[in-house]
């Protein structure tokens, strides 16, 4: 046992393993499992997996990818992962195209270092690192990456679900297994965000935290596709 | 044999890593560098490889880790502040053993520096530039077929001990032209790569990773384990070569760029009367102690001159093996500044009187 009660990852990683056998892709694929708490993934998953350097996931993936084109790629990554410290990673394999499918798994907060501050956290979200809450002028405003990546030419499917309750855990799946199917016909890059709790790390119990992520989380970052090049919709959020 | 070809040093490694079956190179742009992911450019889509420059050097060393977790040779290539921020993929690949080969075309340092040849990467890569308990094979060339030809040793070596290794040149043998003869894809026999993680078709699942949480001596275990492997790679890897070393009662420690200049100043010196020879390695790490030891104990040899392309790094490793016997001196320029023919000779001179 590695994560915490309430914790989406689990749920994430369920997820994740189901698409992988209705697709029937399990002997094909490899993982990329980074730094975070995203990085206890291979314990739980009957695949292939790596690690990456904190950050580093798509430019490991890039290179298995470029390596091995028959096979299915996947980066798993948490917030600060992503969106801090593999920012340009993150922006540039999504600016080449590269034909893997990302797992975002933003749940505001640092999780695996004990409760610091994200790219992702909100404005006024009491952290570690933010004791009196994130202050805008002073740390900037939390960062929408499937709107950042959705002003790249490349990707083809960027979506931003959530899984603080069951008819988005539905979607989430649904979103997890076009990516991947995306993948296997070579549209390539996609890229799912993952609204998640960690109730640990905010505080809160379960319960209180699937209700954050709905009434803090979604007004702030919208679901919904904002790209689906493959099915002719186009930022349908707009 | 093959053909003679007149070829740049860092076109010449390009070729040898070609032969040696490298199809995949990652890389930034840096000065005095740039040579070889130009030609990598141009060759790697003739021969059905594949070129890509990445965004940094930490998304280039990571790529190698993708590229060598499928099983594939593969490289990149950088100058001295490109490799700096390499240092933590390094580290990464060799705690998940993930073979490699970084090639570094030294420049002058600290910081930005210049972009002028040096030699003042001798401690970051002969001590594990990055963090944690390990260390890489080196190999330092000094001519521009050795460019070719140690890059067949380099790729084998990371195969056969699952290993990143560090090819040092500097920005001399980066940029200059000589003629050379390309070197044979090697015969080594290789162990089967049964680590590679693509897919687990009809096999239990694999993971690649350095980390190492549970149980708690999970982690010593590895080290303890790479230190075995280090070991094995220090008794049987290290290369050296020698210059008019037999009847000498002096002897030049040198690698590289500055070995051939101490070549002129010993043939010089010689003219003189001073029986003066050259101990080189070519493997920095393994440092070749065994054979610098002979020479400390000969009674023959009366004193050693370090002569290195930085302030003296090397010479720590020539102190630890002469091991107070003989008097090691040292001569050295850096930073673009090359080591001079008569300034050595003066060196020789003083040392020898």
């Amino acid at each position: 046992m590695h994560y915490c009660p309430g914790c989406g990852h689990s749920i994430i990683h369920k997820l994740l393993t189901q698409v992988i056998d209705e697709l029937g892709i399990r002997g094909k694929t490899v993982i990329v499992a980074p730094v975070g708490c995203s990085v206890l993934l291979y314990n739980y998953i009957d695949t292939d997996a790596t690690e990456a350097a904190h950050g580093r996931a798509a430019a490991v993936a890039t290179g298995l990818k470029r390596a091995m084109p028959d096979r299915v790629i996947i980066s798993y990554q948490g917030d600060g992962d992503l969106a801090a410290i593999g920012t340009a990673e993150t922006l540039h394999a999504a600016n080449r195209g590269e034909n893997f499918t990302v797992i975002f798994v933003n749940n505001a907060i640092y999780g695996m270092t004990g409760g610091q501050m994200a790219p992702t956290t909100l404005v006024g979200q009491k952290t570690k690192t933010t004791p009196f809450g994130r202050d805008e002028k002073w740390c900037g405003t939390p960062l929408r990456m499937c709107e950042i990546l959705n002003a790249l030419d490349a990707p083809v499917y960027i979506e931003r679900v959530s899984v603080h309750e069951v008819k988005n855990v539905i979607k989430t799946k649904k979103a997890i297994k076009k990516g991947l199917q995306y993948q296997i016909d070579g549209t390539g890059y996609s890229f799912i965000e993952v609204l998640s709790m960690c109730p640990t790390n905010w505080g809160v119990s379960p319960l209180q935290a699937a209700g954050w992520v709905k009434e803090s989380m979604v007004p702030y970052y919208r679901l919904g596709v904002f790209r689906d090049r493959a099915s002719g919709r186009e930022k349908q959020n707009d | 044999m093959g053909d003679r070809v007149l070829m740049r040093g860092n076109e010449a490694l390009c070729e040898g890593a070609i032969i040696a079956g490298c199809r995949y190179y990652f890389g930034y742009p840096i000065t005095p560098q740039n040579e070889v992911p130009a030609y990598m450019a141009m060759r790697m889509p003739q021969i059905g490889g594949c070129f890509l420059q990445a965004e940094s050097e930490l998304a280039s060393i990571n790529m190698v880790w993708g590229a060598s977790a499928a099983g594939k040779r593969v490289m990149t290539s950088s100058s001295s502040p490109g490799i700096s921020l390499m240092q933590e993929g390094i580290s990464y690949l060799a705690g998940a053993e993930l073979p490699a080969v970084v090639v570094n075309i030294m420049r002058g340092g600290p910081g930005l520096g210049n972009i002028a040849p040096s030699q003042s990467d001798y401690y970051q890569s002969t001590r594990g530039g990055g963090h944690g308990d390990y260390r890489t094979p080196v190999l330092a060339p000094a001519t521009v077929q050795e460019m070719a030809h140690l890059m067949i040793d380099a790729f084998d070596l990371a195969d056969l001990y699952r290993t990143p290794v560090i090819v040092a040149g500097d920005g001399v043998l980066g940029q200059m032209t000589e003629p050379l003869v390309l070197p044979e894809p090697s015969q080594k026999k290789l162990p089967e790569k049964d680590w590679v993680v693509d897919g687990a078709e009809g096999r239990e699942a694999r993971v690649l990773m350095s980390l190492r949480l549970s149980p708690q001596r999970a982690l010593e275990e590895l080290n303890i384990k790479l230190k075995k492997k280090y070991d094995e790679i220090v008794k049987r890897e290290a290369r050296c070569d020698e210059y008019k070393i037999d009847d000498a009662e002096y002897v030049i420690v040198a690698f590289g760029t500055a070995s051939r200049v101490a070549k002129a100043s010993i043939d010089i010196a010689r003219t003189r009367g001073i029986k003066i020879g050259l101990f080189r390695p070519i493997t920095l790490w393994p440092f070749p102690e065994k054979r610098l030891r002979k020479l400390a104990e000969n009674r023959r040899v009366k004193a050693f001159i370090d002569v290195e392309m930085n302030m003296g790094q090397m010479i720590d490793d020539v102190r630890l093996t002469v091991n107070g016997q003989k008097e090691v001196y040292f001569y050295g320029r850096t930073a673009g500044m090359l080591p001079d023919e008569d300034e050595l000779l003066q060196k020789i001179s003083e040392v020898a009187r």
